[in-house]
């Protein structure tokens, strides 16, 4: 084991903590050349097979609409809903435990484990565990988290954070993964094998002999779920490489922690969603493992089941007329995947283990917009509409932006710009001083640089020239030549 | 048939000639056209930032510029989108906003759909691309419309223009707010139309050429961009330019 005492290694530092503006963090990414490649690479991979996978289906529209549908009824009743899950896990022998925040949740899983006395546990792939930072909570109390997802574990042992929500060790290739694997898995569990090449082949086979021990020990499982059905209590996870299946069966105790928002009301919605979510997120017709469990089964499967409900800022969410769409999303990163912005940005400038369209959207709501990050995610964004267009349960995320765009420009900070946009839409609102300012602008316009001062005007010269201004505007012209 | 012009205040101030080449196509076509001169800028730009409330006097301005029109004319497929998708959000502000939506046509809508042509009998020999903005593509979509009346100009080579779907990275303030990031987004844009080897880089909104064309005159690239509209606009006895 590794010299500094810890069982799990230690993490890029505490959450995103004191992180820059999205601006500032994406103009370094746009500079990595290796970066811009990898993410080029896979998003543009993963783009062209979804897109195939969805033409197949010619009742897609019909299945985003019925998607959409189900969400915003089950998050209209939201409270029904949750009430009839917990009744329903309950009576299955499961224990439901309601977190509103992150701190509740990490300390009811913590317990939860503490009172199992073991000191480490197997994951299945989460988002709402890496919402709430529970890795760094558990090592912080001596219980050690291994991830057993492949992109995980390489974030993981990486000391990384994860970029994707799908493919979170998106910005990193094979052999950068090689490099990971020969130099971490040895201080972690079973080194990685003499001599590991970079072949997809050979490190999967390396990350399936690091993991086998810890699943075959583990006594405690965590996961989190992609939909809940509230009228059996089943909770249901998919996934392709089968290590969820590991951590669902194996261990003795499992603690699922989920988003209040992933209810869904009966196993018939199912049928729409493990048919969008696939084929959105892999470009698969089917998942390769789709895990279903409800409560706990006589002699099959985990002895204990506890269920964590996950607040966190989704019913300040939820109380947002525009905003509450969000709460739809599924997961299935296909707006990261033709995100332009994202492509270019990389997944660690948002900030958060949402990034891309979603998370823009998603967290400034769930976190609010005090820090500098939260607030620059609004604007992250050219508004191309390419991922509310992918998005298989319909959310206008151009629509989103610009509300919170208006929220966040009625903070403090953006005075001066609120200011200029109202002179500026003054100036407009009175023609007579526009043309005015149109004909300065064009007589002098043998004296305007190419290239010039002033914030924003910098800003866009610096890679771009400002257009020569015409002779007349159109309204002089059109005055001379047609009245 | 009569038609209200909307410039635009992009165009007005900064691309004149693409109203002047509007003009002269419509016309060329038989169509009458008129400027009211109370228009200036739909109010996308304040509303896109966030500031809605600034929006308000500028949409107000535009819903009675044009009232009276059965059809209101844009070169320009974001402003006529905004029209579109956004004014009915202002109907308890400013009575009549919605009534404008259903009569404004971006240029390529209109000669396709309500005049009907696809050969605006225009001529124009040169190897052109064709990037299609965001929100021609998405919010109205444009479709074919303005590839159909490319593919009818005399003399007119078309190239595919590879990744013509993606954004070009301007997106209004966000040139400002995500400098770099747009003009990665930007340089990406170029490359694959530079790579076409046309010498004319073809969209139908100038916002997004102001974007790419200040790129290219910065690299002193061998390509120009030019609105839809002054290609439509040019013929064998007046070309354009």
């Amino acid at each position: 084991m590794s010299g500094d005492e810890r069982t799990t290694p230690p993490g890029p530092g505490p959450a995103f903590v004191g992180m820059p503006a999205f601006p500032e963090a994406a103009r370094k990414a746009v500079g990595d050349a290796t970066l811009r490649a990898n993410l080029r690479h896979a998003t543009h991979t993963i783009r062209d097979k979804r897109a195939r996978a969805v033409a197949e289906l010619d009742d897609w529209a019909a299945l985003r609409e019925a998607g959409k549908r189900i969400k915003d009824e089950t998050l209209r009743h939201l409270d029904t809903y949750l009430l009839r899950l917990e009744e329903a896990v309950t009576a299955a022998g499961g224990t439901v435990h309601w977190a509103a925040d992150a701190a509740e949740a990490n300390r009811i899983v913590t317990e939860l484990v503490k009172a199992t006395g073991e000191s480490e546990v197997v994951k299945v792939k989460s988002m709402a565990t890496q919402e709430i930072g529970l890795n760094e909570h558990l090592e912080a109390e001596g219980i050690a988290a291994y991830e057993t997802d492949l992109a995980e574990l390489i974030v993981q042992l990486g000391r990384d954070r994860p970029s994707h929500i799908l493919v979170p060790a998106i910005h990193r290739n094979r052999g950068e993964i090689r490099d990971i694997f020969r130099e971490e898995m040895g201080s972690w569990g079973r080194p990685a094998p003499e001599g590991l090449a970079d072949s997809p082949a050979e490190l999967a086979e390396a990350a399936r002999l690091h993991l086998r021990e810890k699943f075959l020990r583990a006594k405690v499982g965590i996961s989190g779920a992609n939909f809940m059905v509230a009228e059996t209590g089943t909770l249901v996870v998919v996934e392709s490489e089968g290590n969820g299946r590991m951590c669902l069966t194996l261990p003795e105790t499992l603690i699922s922690v989920v988003g209040i928002e992933k209810v869904v009301p009966t196993w018939r919605d199912l049928e729409v969603f493990l048919q969008t979510l696939p084929r959105s997120s892999t470009a698969e017709r089917m998942n390769p493992y789709t895990s279903m469990w409800t409560g706990t089964t006589d002699d099959d499967g985990p002895r204990s089941f506890h269920l964590v409900l996950l607040d966190n800022g989704r019913t300040t969410a939820l109380a947002d007329e525009v905003g509450r769409q969000a709460l739809r999303c599924i997961r299935c990163s296909a707006c990261l995947n033709v995100c332009p912005v994202y492509e270019r940005a990389g997944g660690h400038a948002y900030g958060s283990v949402y990034p891309g369209p979603i998370g823009a959207i998603l967290i400034p709501q769930l976190r609010g917009t005090a820090s500098g990050v939260d607030a620059s995610l609004p604007y992250a964004s050219s508004l191309c509409g390419a991922c509310y267009e992918v998005c298989p349960v319909a959310i206008d995320i151009p629509e989103v932006l610009v509300h919170l765009r208006g929220k966040v420009a009625g903070q403090g900070g953006h005075r001066p710009e609120r200011a200029a946009v109202k002179a500026s839409a003054w100036v407009l609102d009175h023609p007579g001083v526009l043309a005015a300012g149109e004909r300065l602008a064009s007589r002098t316009r043998a004296l305007h640089p190419r290239r010039a001062p002033g914030p924003g005007i910098r800003r866009w010269t610096e890679s771009r020239d400002l257009p020569e201004m015409p002779a007349e505007p159109f309204r002089d012209w059109w005055r001379k030549n047609r009245t | 048939m009569r038609v209200a012009l909307f410039v635009t205040c992009v165009n007005d101030a900064v691309f004149p000639s693409t109203g002047v080449a509007t003009v002269r196509l419509l016309e060329r076509l038989g169509v009458e056209v008129d400027f009211p001169a109370a228009q200036t800028c739909c109010g996308q730009p304040q509303f896109n930032t966030g500031y809605r409330e600034e929006a308000v006097p500028l949409v107000r301005r535009t819903v009675r510029a044009f009232e009276g029109y059965d059809h209101v004319v844009v070169p320009s497929g974001s402003c006529a989108a905004m029209v579109r998708h956004h004014y009915g959000s202002f109907g308890a502000e400013v009575p009549g906003a919605a009534g404008l939506a259903p009569r404004v046509h971006e240029l390529t809508e209109f000669l396709v759909d309500v005049l009907g042509v696809t050969d605006v009998g225009a001529c124009f020999p040169h190897r052109v691309t064709y990037h299609p903005s965001c929100h021609g593509l998405r919010l109205l979509g444009l479709g074919e419309r303005p590839r159909r009346l490319l593919e009818s100009v005399k003399g007119l080579e078309l190239v595919e223009l590879p990744g013509a779907e993606e954004c070009c990275g301007f997106g209004g303030t966000f040139a400002v707010k995500n400098p770099d990031v747009s003009a990665a987004m930007g340089a990406d844009k170029i490359g694959n139309a530079l790579a076409t080897g046309a010498e004319v880089l073809c969209g139908a909104d100038n916002s997004c050429l102001l974007h790419l064309g200040g790129m290219l005159s910065r690299q002193g690239a061998p390509l120009r961009a030019l609105h839809l509209a002054e290609i439509l606009a040019s013929t064998e006895e007046e070309p354009w330019r």
